[in-house]
C-alpha cells in the first residue's frame, strides 16, 4: 500500500549515502595525494625509473615477422654469452612459426636435439674472467626490467676511454658488456639499428612470457563466458527475491 | 525422488547430513537486509578453495630445493599443461584473499559485528587472518626469486631484533646460518601442511560459532529479537536458496574482476608479482629497495615509522594484536555506524585513510618527509582503538529502527 513512500524513502537514504561516500572518497584521495606529495620520488627502481634515457618501445608480441628478426639477432649476436636457458628451441620454432629444419641448421650450434633449451657454449668461469661477471640469462629479462629499459638499454651505448671495453651506457652505468651491436649501428646507420633492436626486444619479451598471447586469447574466451552466465545468474537471483520485502 | 528419499534416509540414520544441511543452509536464518559489503564471506570461502586446489596442482611440479626451486617455477610456467593459468591463479588468488579479507574485515567494523554476542565469531576470525598472513609470507619464500629471499631475510631479521634471545631464535627458525634451502625445505612444509590445516579448522570455527549466535546486519539490531508463531524471526529468511543464489551474483562478477588480472596482468604492473622476483635468489647481492607485498605495507610502515628496531617490531605486533581486543574496546550498546554520531563515523573514515596511507607508505623507500607522515598515520592507527573506550561512551546515538531496513 505504501509501497511508493517507501520507494521515494529508500531513493532519498541512496541519495544521502551517495553523498557521503563520495565526501568520504574525495576527502581520502585527497589525504592520500597528499600524502603521495610529501617527499619527492627519489627511487629508481629497478625498471629504470626516472632516467631520461629510458625510452617506450612498442613491442608487438602479434608481430611474427619481428620476432623471427628478432631470433635471428639474438643467435647470432647474444646466444654466445647469453644463454636462454628457460626457452627451448622447438618451442621457440612453434611459437614463431620458424620452420624447424631452418632453426637446426641456422640456429642451433651446441645441440642437435630441438628439444632443448638455448644454453650458451661459454663455460661461466671463462666468461667471469673476461668480463668481470658471467653474463646473465636473459629468458627472464624483459619481466625483470621490462621492455621499455631493454630496448633503451640497447641503444644507449657511448663511448667512454675510462671503461674497459672504451664504452658506457646511459641507462646500465659501467656496464660490463662491450658494445656488441656497435659495428650493426655503424653499417645500417641509427634509425634502421633503433628499428632492429625494438626486434630484438621483441623478442626477449616473447622468450620472457612465451604463452602471452595463448593466455590472452583463452581470457577472452572466459570474460565472455562470464558476462553470458551473469545473465540468468542475475534473473535467478531476481526471481528468488521479488517476494522478499 | 523417492530412491533419493531413502538413500538419504539411510544416510540420516547414521550420519546428520540432512540435519546439518538444515542446520547451516537452508533453515539458518539470516537478516534479509544483507547489502554489498556481505559479499566478501563468501569470497573469502570460493578465494580459500581456489589456493587449495591450485596449490595442490602446482605442489605436484615444484621442487623444493634451493639449486631447483626457481628452475622448476620456469618449467611450471612454460613445460606443465596450464601451469601457468595453476600460478597465476594461486599468485593472484594470494592477494585476491587479503583484498577480500580486508572488505570483509571493514564491514565486520563498520557494522559492529564483533559486538556482543559475537566477539568469538571475530576472535577466531581474526586468528584467521594471522594465520594467512604466516601462510603467505611462507609462501612468498618458495618461488626462490631475489624478493622472495631478500623479503623473508628482512622479516625474519625481526626476530633478530628480539632481546637476549633473538640471535639464537632466529637460527632456529632459519635451521642454517643463512636463509638456505634448509628455511626453503621447512617454509614448504608449513606452507602446504601446517597453515593450510590451521585455516580450515579455524574456518570451520568461525562459521559454526557464527551460525550458533546468527548474523549480524547492517542496521545492527537483533532479529531474533521479532520473531513469528513458528519462532522464525520475520527478519530473517533462509539461508538457502535466498543467499546462494546472492552470492552467486557476487562470484560471477568477483570471477570477472579476478580472471581478467589473471589472463591480462598476472604481474599486477609489479605489484602482485614484483620483478626483482624474475632473478633467481642471490644471497651476496641485496637489491636496491626491498619491500613487502601490498598487503603487509601497512605494518611495514608501522614498523618502520617507530625510530628503535625492536619497539619497532612491538609496535608492528600491537598493530595486529590490537584489533583482537576490539570487541571491549567499544562501549557503545549500537553496533552499527548507521546509528552513530559523527565522532565514530569520523573515527573510522580517519582510520581507514590512515591504513590505506600507511600501505602506500610501505611500497616506497622511506624520505623525512614519508616517515613524517608514516608517523602521523601510525598514531592515528592506535588512537582509534585506544581512544575507543572513551569516544564511543560519551557519544549520541539515533534511535534504532523497530526492524531492519530495506535498501533495494
Amino acid at each position: 500500500m505504501n509501497r511508493p513512500l517507501e520507494n521515494i524513502n529508500s531513493r532519498r537514504v541512496k541519495a544521502v549515502r551517495c553523498v557521503r561516500f563520495i565526501k568520504a572518497a574525495l576527502l581520502s584521495t585527497v589525504l592520500t595525494v597528499v600524502g603521495i606529495q610529501v617527499g619527492s620520488d627519489e627511487a629508481v627502481a629497478a625498471g629504470g625509473g626516472d632516467n631520461p634515457h629510458v625510452v617506450k618501445a612498442r613491442v608487438n608480441p602479434q608481430d611474427k615477422v619481428s620476432l623471427q628478426n628478432g631470433a635471428k639477432l639474438y643467435v647470432n649476436n647474444c646466444l654466445g654469452c647469453h644463454s636462454l636457458k628457460y626457452l627451448r628451441f622447438e618451442r621457440m620454432a612453434t611459437d614463431l612459426d620458424i620452420p624447424i629444419d631452418i632453426v637446426k641448421d641456422q640456429m642451433m650450434f651446441g645441440t642437435d636435439k630441438v628439444g632443448s633449451h638455448m644454453h650458451t657454449a661459454l663455460s661461466p668461469e671463462l666468461a667471469a674472467s673476461w668480463f668481470g661477471t658471467p653474463p646473465p640469462d636473459l629468458t627472464l629479462e624483459a619481466r625483470l626490467r621490462q621492455p621499455d629499459w631493454l630496448y633503451s638499454y640497447l641503444i644507449s651505448f657511448y663511448p667512454d676511454e675510462s671503461r674497459p671495453w672504451g664504452v658506457n651506457n646511459h641507462v646500465f652505468d659501467a656496464v660490463g658488456m662491450p658494445d656488441v651491436m656497435g659495428p650493426l649501428r655503424e653499417s645500417i646507420g641509427e634509425e634502421a639499428f633503433k628499428k632492429e633492436m625494438l626486434d630484438l626486444t621483441n623478442f626477449l619479451a616473447y622468450a620472457a612470457d612465451p604463452v602471452k598471447l595463448e593466455r590472452e586469447s583463452i581470457g577472452r574466451y572466459v570474460l565472455i563466458f562470464l558476462a553470458i552466465l551473469f545473465i540468468p545468474v542475475y534473473f535467478l537471483n531476481r526471481e528468488y527475491w521479488r517476494d522478499v520485502h | 525422488m523417492s530412491w533419493y528419499k531413502s538413500i538419504m534416509g539411510w544416510v540420516d540414520d547414521r550420519f546428520p547430513a540432512t540435519k546439518m544441511f538444515e542446520d547451516h543452509m537452508s533453515k539458518y536464518y539470516a537478516p534479509k537486509n544483507f547489502n554489498f559489503w556481505y559479499f566478501f564471506g563468501s569470497l573469502a570461502m570460493l578465494v580459500l578453495v581456489n589456493q587449495i586446489v591450485t596449490g595442490i596442482w602446482l605442489t605436484m611440479s615444484y621442487t623444493p630445493t634451493g639449486e631447483g626451486a626457481f628452475d622448476s617455477i620456469e618449467y611450471i610456467m612454460r613445460d606443465v599443461e596450464y601451469g601457468w593459468l595453476l600460478r597465476y591463479l594461486h599468485s593472484t588468488g594470494a592477494s585476491a584473499f587479503f583484498l577480500v579479507i580486508y572488505l570483509h574485515m571493514f564491514r565486520g567494523i563498520m557494522y559492529g559485528s564483533y559486538q556482543k554476542p559475537r566477539e568469538l565469531v571475530w576472535i577466531f576470525g581474526m586468528t584467521i587472518y594471522l594465520a594467512l598472513m604466516a601462510e603467505a609470507f611462507f609462501g612468498y619464500l618458495l618461488p626462490w626469486g631475489q624478493m622472495s629471499y631478500w623479503g623473508a631475510q628482512v622479516i625474519l631479521s625481526l626476530v633478530g631484533a628480539i632481546p637476549f634471545i633473538g640471535d639464537a631464535l632466529i637460527e632456529w627458525v632459519r635451521g642454517d646460518y643463512l636463509i638456505s634451502g634448509i628455511t626453503l625445505n621447512r617454509f614448504f612444509s608449513l606452507h602446504v601442511i601446517a597453515l593450510p590445516l590451521v585455516l580450515v579448522a579455524l574456518v570451520a570455527l568461525h562459521l559454526i560459532a557464527l551460525h550458533e549466535v546468527g548474523s549480524n546486519n547492517p542496521d545492527g539490531i537483533d532479529i531474533k529479537a521479532k520473531v513469528d508463531e513458528q519462532g522464525k524471526p520475520l527478519d530473517g529468511i533462509p539461508f538457502h536458496p535466498y543467499y546462494s543464489v546472492h552470492d552467486l551474483v557476487g562470484v560471477v562478477v568477483f570471477l570477472f574482476v579476478f580472471l581478467s588480472i589473471v589472463f591480462f596482468f598476472p604481474d599486477g604492473w609489479g605489484y602482485l608479482l614484483e620483478r626483482p622476483n624474475y632473478e633467481p635468489a642471490n644471497p651476496l647481492k641485496t637489491p636496491d629497495h626491498i619491500a613487502p607485498v601490498w598487503y603487509f605495507t601497512p605494518y611495514y610502515s608501522v614498523l618502520r615509522a617507530v625510530p628503535h628496531k625492536f619497539l619497532g617490531v612491538v609496535a608492528m605486533g600491537a598493530a595486529i594484536a590490537v584489533l583482537f581486543a576490539l570487541p571491549w574496546l567499544d562501549r557503545n550498546p549500537v553496533r552499527s555506524m548507521r546509528y552513530r554520531s559523527w565522532i565514530s563515523k569520523s573515527a573510522l573514515a580517519l582510520f581507514v585513510v590512515a591504513f590505506i596511507i600507511l600501505g602506500y607508505l610501505g611500497t616506497k623507500s622511506p624520505t623525512d618527509g614519508r616517515t613524517l607522515l608514516a608517523r602521523v598515520c601510525t598514531v592515528i592507527y592506535f588512537a582509534y582503538f585506544l581512544l575507543m573506550p572513551f569516544y564511543t561512551s560519551i557519544e549520541k546515538n539515533k534511535p534504532l529502527p523497530e526492524r531492519v531496513r530495506m535498501n533495494h
